[in-house]
């Protein structure tokens, strides 16, 4: 199946064969105090900075979370979604849990933007999926609903055929919603991402659908987070993944190591550009740490 | 009888549960007060384990196991504490996340901590919904009420509950102490809470402050 998504001017198509496509997940004030003082300020400069950067470092996608308390979400998001639009050309992810101020974003992004998210929870199926369906949007489906993350599987699966078949009911494909099985800290419960790996199996073997994963949380509460959110991404890709949300500095290298493991890359040409422009990057840094 | 302490709190923090009740039920064969064993020995221990968390000595899965190693010793003295008019707490709290947020770690492990530090802890969960504060604070009669969140949408709703203990004439009943990633000193002074913790050994120690 595939996701296509699209800006003014790119598309990004979300599969099983083509590459992995990384949501950049910078622009998110959430434990980024520099981001939320830069919002409240109005001042959007920081905002484009982390916007170049994360597509520097190959992220196909951009969320965009403007959630800070004491803003008016549903004057900022819009706002900030046209602001990237005269400085971006990557598709964006339009991150809230307001689905007014979705509507009011969804009205202005250009393309066909990406919603996240929804879930199982009867509220946000009400609410957010006839905005997702009038702009034509696509939309990421988390495994939970009122009663909260399921611990097994099963039961998480069940969630996502009641989210697609919601969605289809609204008038969205299958092929819009991309399904999050959500992962929780193996540093809190060590069986946490195996569910994860088996809901993703399940997923796709069930529906076809595209998976997206946030790809930070596994590791919390370990040393050495980013070898575990590596190891992590790799099983995730490997199981059925096809999409993630993450730090796209950090983690672009397990992305595209992955992609070339799965036969996605021929002739490693995006692996070797990555490694090449990483190369580059601390090249020039040294250079300047010389200089410096 | 130090030394036998020594051990407990050794097996505690390397999570032999199994060893550790042997040496409970060596040191209770021995006349040992159930209520010394819990002071002088798993309090202490969790204590140790509480720092080398903060400091990064340790890591979550340590804590968590030194935390169930420790249940399994408080498991067998607990009968024992019954009959002798119950374990001496330091204080009860009720504890929770915020309504609309599921995240539960940061909670969790100042559940464990707070237990650890001889705190009666009723763990209210996470997405907890305002009115089941209020009842849980009706209810249990709490010295103190702890509100995490760990997203800045969620995190105004730890201020939406402070309003509806108002609202309930229960504010002036119960402490209010707050937490969670986004939660910030100065914000947590401006919502009226009577305390914050940065950390769980911070949420300890402010605790320990409040019921003092």
């Amino acid at each position: 199946m595939k996701t296509v998504l699209k800006s003014q001017s790119q598309e990004v198509v979300v599969s099983m064969d083509g590459p992995i496509v990384m949501i950049g997940e910078k622009i998110n004030p959430t434990g980024r105090k520099k981001l939320a003082a830069a919002l409240q300020a109005g001042d959007f400069e920081y905002v484009k900075q982390q916007a170049l950067q994360q597509a520097a470092f190959g992220a196909h996608v951009l969320d965009v979370n403007v959630s800070v308390p004491g803003l008016d979400e549903k004057s900022l998001l819009p706002a900030v979604v046209k602001f990237l639009t005269a400085h971006t050309q990557l598709p964006l992810c339009l991150d809230s849990n307001n689905p007014q101020a979705l509507a009011a974003a969804l009205e202005v992004a250009p393309g066909k933007p990406l919603v996240n998210s929804v879930s199982g929870e009867e509220g946000k199926l009400r609410d957010i999926l006839p905005v997702v369906k009038d702009r034509g949007a696509a939309v990421i489906g988390l495994t939970m609903d009122n009663a909260g993350i399921p611990a097994d599987a099963e039961a998480r699966l069940a969630i996502a055929g009641k989210i697609i078949e919601r969605a289809a009911k609204a008038g969205i494909p299958a092929e819009d919603v991309l399904i999050d099985p959500l992962v929780l800290s193996v540093g809190a419960d060590q069986k946490a991402a195996a569910v994860t790996l088996q809901t993703i199996a399940l997923v796709r073997r069930e529906f076809g659908v595209n998976i997206n994963l946030g790809a930070s949380n596994v590791s919390f509460g370990l040393p050495d987070r980013q070898t575990v959110n590596q190891a992590f991404l790799a099983l995730a890709f490997g199981a059925g993944a096809s999409c993630v949300i993450t730090d796209a500095e950090k983690l672009a290298g397990a992305v595209l190591a992955s992609d070339l493991l799965l036969g996605r890359d021929p002739y490693g040409k995006r692996y070797l550009i990555h490694v090449r422009r990483m190369q580059a990057a601390a090249a020039a840094a040294a250079a300047g740490g010389a200089r410096g | 009888m130090g030394d036998d302490f020594k051990q407990m709190k050794e097996q505690v923090q390397a999570g032999e549960a199994e060893k550790l009740k042997e040496l409970i039920k060596k040191a209770l064969a021995s006349k040992v007060a159930p209520m010394e064993i819990i002071e002088k020995a798993l309090r202490p221990a969790m204590e140790e384990v509480g720092q080398k968390f903060e400091t990064l000595e340790i890591f979550l899965p340590e804590m968590i196991m030194a935390a169930d190693a420790m249940a399994a010793g408080v498991e067998i003295l607990r009968p024992l504490l019954a009959a002798a008019g119950g374990e001496k707490k330091v204080g009860r709290v009720v504890l929770g996340t915020v309504s609309g947020d599921v995240h539960r770690i940061g909670k969790d492990i100042v559940r464990i901590m707070l237990e650890g530090a001889g705190f009666d802890v009723t763990d209210a969960g996470h997405d907890v919904p305002d009115d089941t504060f209020l009842a849980k604070v009706k209810e249990l009669k709490p010295d103190i009420l702890g509100l995490s969140a760990l997203m800045t949408t969620t995190m105004q709703n730890i201020p939406r509950v402070i309003e509806a203990l108002k609202a309930e004439g229960l504010r002036g009943k119960v402490k209010v102490i707050v937490g969670g990633a986004p939660v910030l000193s100065d914000w947590a002074k401006q919502i009226g809470s009577d305390g914050y913790g940065e950390n769980a050994v911070q949420a300890v120690s402010v605790s320990k402050k409040l019921v003092g």
